[in-house]
């Protein structure tokens, strides 16, 4: 499913099925984006954040246009205890790279991977300096 | 013939690109066919103006066929030029009859009456356009054949495109001329600009597809929204919301291609907006700042902004208006009066 922003609209509350995993997909090159999606992840229930949230980064190709600091989005990933996936939908290689971590993701969090939950994604997030 | 005639057609045919010149030198038609089939147009460029310049020598070539050379050559590259809009003023509304001979013995009159030293051309082509290239000089000096001005003159029409030499001075006797020889009175420079000369006569003209006031809403899920990505198995959330801005943006930009525009210029003349416990400025003065949007094609990126998800729609009038109003050059000041919102000034 595909949404510019949230909430999601409430007249296709009926037909949506059980949502396994969210990936706010961030422009680098525009600061609208990211303005977007922290506004959005305050309709987020917080049971998700304990590995069903991702945020992927795009546009990250052309270093000239970058409008956000990355610092500003490992600070958002840390905030939220999630992943932060940069990529460059722009080549096709990296398109169908991405698509398969994302989808990988995907099969863990609706649990057909016997023995691997969300969950290992908030462990594996913890940096060894933390400790 | 003129050492300085033959550099200047060496010049303007190594401007060329290589696959070109034949054809521009076809157009020109000073040369025979004999002689344009005796060049060698597979050698570098350099050799090949000099033979263009040599078989000129023999058909004792002078400025006046340069300078149409030249002008065929522009004409073709237009857009490499930045052409400003004039527009002129009858003081009445009478149809008069256009006779071209008439407007070219006034214009090329006037000119010469307040300056000696000037090469003025004349190119008929046909859509009604008369393309006028004019080098300047001075009392004492042959007219610069490097930076000619270039008016491109609609005869049904009151408007002039000018492309002004980089000597700016010129340019009001240029546009008196003008109004002496179309019979009109007065001329003024709208605020309007761009490398597009066709773009700027659709805006003139009104030859863009408009967008016009829709009192029906349209409930058709024909041809209204934008095609579905043809994989079923993507879910667009907010379809209805798609479907607002697709419909807003046909509203605002019509259905067709845009007019090319590289940038919109505005000069903000406005009070400062504050806290008014910051107190920024001492003096009640309006601030002044210049926004400038540039792109490839302004009218475009613009129509895609919304549906690219970088803006909201509708997009503030004084974007959108950019197209009815003839304008991409703006003055915004404060509004004096009961609401304290900026009003763009003519």
């Amino acid at each position: 499913h595909l949404a510019t922003s949230l909430p999601l609209p409430s007249e296709r509350d009926h037909l949506r099925p059980r949502i396994d995993l969210i990936v706010f997909m961030i422009d680098i090159k525009s600061k609208y984006s990211l303005k977007n999606v922290e506004a959005s992840l305050t309709y987020v229930d917080a049971s998700f954040f304990l590995g069903k949230v991702c945020f992927l980064v795009t546009g990250v190709g052309r270093v000239s246009a970058c409008s956000i600091e990355t610092s500003a989005i490992c600070k958002l990933g840390e905030a939220y205890c999630s992943p932060v996936l940069f990529c460059e939908l722009e080549l096709e290689g990296i398109q169908v790279t991405t698509a398969q971590r994302l989808l990988r993701m995907l099969q863990i969090c609706a649990g057909h991977i016997p023995g691997v939950s969300a969950l290992s994604f908030v462990s594996l997030m913890r940096n060894s300096d933390d400790d | 013939m003129d050492e300085t005639v033959a550099e200047y057609i060496r010049r303007t045919v190594l401007k060329m690109p290589r696959d070109e010149i034949k054809m521009m030198l076809q157009k020109w038609g000073f040369l025979s066919e004999a002689q344009l089939e005796s060049l060698n147009f597979h050698q570098i460029k350099d050799n090949i103006s000099q033979e263009v310049v040599q078989l000129c020598e023999e058909n004792s070539a002078d400025i006046k066929q340069a300078a149409v050379l030249d002008i065929i050559y522009n004409h073709i590259y237009q857009n490499k030029r930045m052409w400003s809009v004039y527009q002129m003023k009858k003081s009445e509304e009478e149809l008069e009859y256009f006779d071209i001979k008439d407007f070219k013995k006034k214009f090329k009159g006037r000119l010469r009456s307040a300056l000696k030293n000037v090469t003025i051309t004349f190119r008929e082509y046909e859509d009604n356009a008369i393309w006028i290239r004019v080098a300047w000089g001075t009392p004492y000096k042959k007219p610069n054949q490097y930076k000619p001005s270039y008016v491109v003159y609609h005869s049904q029409t009151p408007y002039a495109f000018i492309s002004a030499s980089v000597l700016k001075s010129n340019l009001p006797l240029l546009c008196q001329a003008l109004i002496v020889a179309s019979n009109y009175h007065d001329i003024r420079e709208m605020e309007l600009r761009s490398h597009s000369l066709n773009s700027l006569k659709d805006i003139v003209f009104k030859r863009y597809s408009q967008n016009f006031q829709t009192h029906y809403p349209k409930s058709l899920q024909g041809g209204d929204v934008e095609p579905e990505s043809a994989d079923r198995r993507i879910v667009h959330e907010n379809r209805s919301e798609k479907e607002r801005i697709h419909r807003l943006n046909r509203e605002v930009f019509g259905d067709g291609p845009q007019p090319k525009l590289e940038f919109a210029q505005y000069r903000l003349e406005t009070m400062f907006k504050s806290d008014p416990k910051m107190d920024v400025l001492d003096r009640k003065e309006p601030f002044r700042c210049l926004v400038k949007f540039s792109s490839p094609h302004l009218l475009e990126s613009l129509k895609s902004l919304a549906s690219a998800g970088m803006a909201d729609a509708p997009l503030s009038p004084l974007l959108t208006c950019i197209p009815q109003k003839a304008r991409n050059y703006f003055k915004i000041r404060e509004k004096k009066g009961l609401f304290p919102e900026s009003f763009v000034s003519p």
